[in-house]
């Protein structure tokens, strides 16, 4: 063991390609190592639960989420995408939505969340309305009797998932304790959920931002052109209408997107209202049970 | 909250760089959060008006900023001042991206040091420099040890407090690096800095004058990522059989080495053979290139062969151990300590099996590494146990293979341990010391006294067909008629319950012979005459059986011509080997290895079944099994 000295001078070496003289084993770039663990936690997924579901919210995540499962199962996506609709999608989603659903051969089931006059009207507006998403979420639950809910939630994207497990129990009310999570190391996960309660496994868990344009790019998955930018503004993230504002930018290709998140210092969830409303509205959330 | 993303894939110029994964450990409030807010200000990576936000907020609440409340995003960790789980934060050095883990260092949270530990290439090991180094940081030098963790830069913190004392630096640096290097592990650095004024972690500023070294962002820029397994023999863990079409293809992910279409392979614990048809993919299929150790991959077989999850696929002549037994290095995370006698659920890659902890032979508390009694090993303690398997498992030592020389321990659903595996040749270890065998109430004289004969093994060897289970009726009906207490262990009826985990390959023969001849050696020890019938095809196997049952063992060969046994076959065993559908039988194969010396050879196509029962009981006469008078037992007392 000892000490390598700052090796600039070799960095350019060390981030190029390969040689092609190294045949006897090419070797795999970070999009490849992600793509394979990703793999793998979705095959295990299928292969340690009985009855599983992908969540579908039709952003660049879940699309990538669909393309990777497609990957894991050789073409096929073996359980059912369920789209929980809060019917303020944008109109764009949702053609998106019933084209690839079809093209992709995807089980698709789309379930509606209660009427937003159900929902604590204590809640600041864009907390009430995820607290709305979230009762859709159980409703689909208890309707379908999933004990694995497939979501593509990134560590990247928030402090309280930057918290969670691959393989992350949630109680029989949908709840998450981020006191008492299981451990998980080497790839190993935990599995069995105690009666009436499920796990949400999160195959995406260790992508980037970036990490998902980069292979939305590199597999041609196809996009909502919303993640474009028109009229100098682009969405990075997609929510419900009323609560998802575009930011500025002139990326209009994917690989300008990559430039710009280059760049920038803005995070990703910054269009988002839910976030800002409170300190820990996130965190509270998310221990009710929102993704 | 957010933490800055910096991308770590495309950056403009297309390059990739290279990207290493730090754990940063120590003991609670030794300032972890505080170094990891530093780093990431003093890397430019902090978010636009992130800082400012923070401020804001601690001047909301009356309390002085802290670097550490980047991290602490939780409502509850800001209200207790704690980090309870693993945060990722990504930053950039000058050559790397840095995927930071914050693992929390009080011991209640080991359990998420070790999740988010175990997910990196390198670690910072952190300590207060006023209060030295502390029970929960040599705990951590050990857990980063077993992990595999070799790269570990250690950080003095708080030189401030200490008025930045070289020689307290000193005394901290040469302690911990006496512990590290006791457990294998050089440090790559030792950094006196001040995390919350800025000293050492990106600058050597003057107070810390007299330190010359690295940097904290230097020693991370110096880290190298996870080497390669490509090198290692091919391990393919198996996940699952998928037959979504006209393919069957097994699928999984390569640990490590690699596989081509062709390569002849071996499908362990069974040890079948096939060769690998082709390299499934999607949208592309198949592939032609080799796949190497990380790819998620589906390959399919030039033959059909039971083949399940669990199990371990490698190339002939470089496959894993097969075993029931282990040896292991582990860490207990879960409340309850883990006892020897505990019945609990092994993972090994995907193999899951029903376990028995059979011997502690080690429980240390890795705090003060002062060995403890070893009944149990308490919750964040580590030892050194032994493992017996309900089903055999294909496992590496872990110096061998780290990836498939590592396991999991669950207890009730939920992982409560895991560690290294230090040797899967544990079969023959000896018998703890805490199993006290309870000897019968009856003397073997008492027995002998009534059944007229003494205690013994009678094993008939000799082909499928031979006449073994008939000679073994008759001979059982013959024995039972003169007063004696003979018992039939028929291979069979024994496969049906008590060996009906075993299989037939070379392995699971032998245990099955093992078995048959502990419980016959049982029997002979209590007086009775355990008569065993089986093929038992191997030398070596009745070597062993005879060593167990000692001067009790009797070996008669049934020597019937093998063309004579396949015309009789009574099981109909031959007609379908004949038919292919039955792999691996003993007979046709020429694999049964006839004995040389035994005491008794019968060839039952020259004899009927009274003359040979009538040879057998002469031969058990003469050898001191059988007599005829009633012994007087007044006599021996």
């Amino acid at each position: 063991m000892h000490l390598l000295d700052n090796d600039n001078g070799r960095d350019g070496l060390r981030g190029a390609p390969r040689e092609s003289a190294d045949v006897r084993m090419p070797s795999m770039d970070h999009l490849d190592e992600l793509e394979a663990q990703s793999i793998y936690i979705f095959r295990e997924a299928f292969a340690r639960l009985k009855k599983l579901a992908l969540l579908w919210s039709l952003g660049k995540d879940s699309n990538v989420m669909i393309w990777l499962a497609r990957k894991a199962f050789f073409g096929r996506v073996p359980f059912p995408a369920l789209h929980v609709d809060t019917g303020k999608k944008f109109p764009e989603m949702y053609t998106f939505r019933d084209q690839y659903a079809g093209e992709w051969g995807l089980d698709l089931k789309v379930d509606y969340c209660p009427p937003i006059e159900s929902i604590d009207p204590t809640l600041p507006p864009a907390a009430r309305s995820a607290a709305r998403k979230t009762e859709g979420l159980k409703l689909a639950l208890a309707k379908y009797g999933f004990d694995g809910l497939i979501a593509g939630i990134r560590r990247d994207e928030e402090a309280t998932r930057a918290k969670e497990r691959v393989f992350s129990p949630r109680g029989t009310e949908g709840g998450w304790d981020v006191r008492d999570q299981p451990p998980e190391f080497w790839d190993q996960f935990n599995a069995s959920p105690p009666p009436g309660a499920h796990l949400r496994i999160h195959p995406i868990l260790h992508w980037t931002e970036a990490d998902i344009w980069a292979y939305t790019k590199r597999e041609n998955i196809p996009i909502i052109p919303l993640y474009l930018a028109k009229d100098g503004k682009r969405y990075r993230s997609l929510g419900d209408q009323d609560i998802t504002n575009p930011v500025a930018s002139t990326a209009t290709t994917i690989d300008e997107i990559l430039i710009e998140l280059d760049g920038t210092k803005v995070p990703e969830r910054a269009g988002r209202a839910l976030d800002h409303e409170t300190e820990d509205a996130f965190e509270r959330l998310r221990v009710a049970g929102y993704l | 909250m957010n933490i800055a993303v910096s991308p770590n894939l495309a950056t403009p110029n297309g390059t990739t760089r290279p990207q290493v994964r730090i754990v940063i450990v120590g003991h609670v409030d030794h300032g972890k959060s505080t170094l990891v807010g530093r780093l990431l200000h003093e890397t430019g990576s902090l978010p636009d008006g992130k800082l400012e936000m923070l401020k804001a907020v601690s001047a909301r609440r009356g309390m002085p900023f802290e670097w550490s409340f980047l991290l602490d995003a939780l409502q509850t960790e800001r209200d207790q001042g704690i980090t309870i789980d693993t945060t990722q934060i990504r930053f950039r050095t000058k050559s790397r991206d840095v995927v930071l883990i914050d693992a929390p260092g009080h011991a209640e949270f080991l359990r998420n040091m070790i999740t988010g530990a175990s997910q990196a290439d390198g670690a910072v090991l952190i300590i207060d420099a006023l209060e030295g180094v502390r029970d929960q940081t040599r705990r951590h030098g050990y857990l980063l040890h077993l992990l595999g963790i070799k790269q570990v830069a250690v950080v003095v913190n708080k030189m401030d407090r200490v008025d930045f004392s070289e020689a307290r630096f000193r005394d901290i640096s040469d302690e911990i690096s006496a512990h590290l290097i006791d457990l294998g592990v050089t440090p790559s650095a030792v950094i006196p800095i001040s995390a919350r004024d800025g000293d050492g972690v990106a600058e050597r500023t003057d107070r810390i004058g007299w330190y010359k070294g690295l940097t904290v962002v230097e020693a991370l820029d110096a880290l190298t990522p996870a080497r390669a397994l490509d090198e290692l023999p091919l391990r393919l863990p198996v996940q699952a059989i998928y037959k979504f079409d006209d393919r069957r293809i097994v699928a999984g992910r390569i640990e490590s080495g690699n596989l081509r279409t062709g390569d002849e392979i071996v499908i362990m614990p069974a040890g079948k053979i096939a060769k690998i048809k082709s390299v499934e993919s999607w949208p592309l299929t198949p592939l032609s290139g080799p796949q190497g150790a990380g790819r998620s991959t589906g390959i399919t077989l030039d033959r059909e062969l039971f083949i399940e999850r669990g199990d371990v696929i490698a190339h002939v002549g470089a496959a894993p151990r097969d075993t029931r037994r282990l040896r292991a290095r582990i860490f207990w995370l879960h409340d309850a300590p883990l006892a020897v006698g505990a019945s609990v659920l092994l993972r090994v890659g995907t193999r899951e099996s029903r376990a028995t902890i059979v011997a502690i032979e080690k429980a240390v508390d890795p705090g003060d590494l002062q060995s403890v009694a070893a009944k149990a090993i308490a919750r964040n303690h580590v030892g050194e146990i032994d493992i017996s398997l309900a089903q055999p498992i294909a496992a590496d030592p872990y110096t061998d293979n780290p990836r498939t020389g590592r396991l999991v321990i669950e207890v009730n659903g939920r992982i409560a341990g895991g560690g290294l595996v230090l040797s899967v040749d544990a079969g023959q270890r000896a018998v703890p010391v805490d199993i006290v065998p309870v000897e019968s109430a009856l003397r073997p004289d008492e027995r002998s006294a009534r059944y007229r004969h003494n205690g013994a093994v009678l094993w008939l060897t000799g082909l499928p067909g031979s006449g073994k289970s008939t000679l073994a009726l008759a001979l059982e009906r013959r024995l039972f008629s003169r007063g004696g207490s003979p018992i039939l262990l028929d291979g069979d009826t024994l496969r049906a319950g008590l060996n009906n985990d075993l299989g037939f390959s070379a392995q699971d023969r032998s245990e099955n012979i093992r078995r048959l001849a502990e419980v016959a050696a049982h029997l002979a020890k209590n007086g009775h005459i355990a008569i065993v019938a089986a093929v038992s095809p191997a030398l070596e196997d009745r070597a062993a059986a005879r060593r167990i049952a000692d001067a009790a063992f009797r070996e008669i060969y049934v020597s019937t011509p093998a063309e004579i046994c396949e015309q009789r076959d009574p099981k109909g065993h031959y007609a379908k080997a004949r038919a292919g559908a039955l792999h691996g039988f003993t007979g046709i194969g020429n694999n049964y290895q006839a004995p040389g010396a035994v005491e008794l050879t019968i060839d039952t196509s020259q004899r009927s079944v009274a003359d040979a029962t009538d040879a057998i009981e002469r031969m058990l006469a003469e050898t001191g099994i059988l007599f005829d008078e009633h012994v007087d037992l007044a006599a021996n007392i």
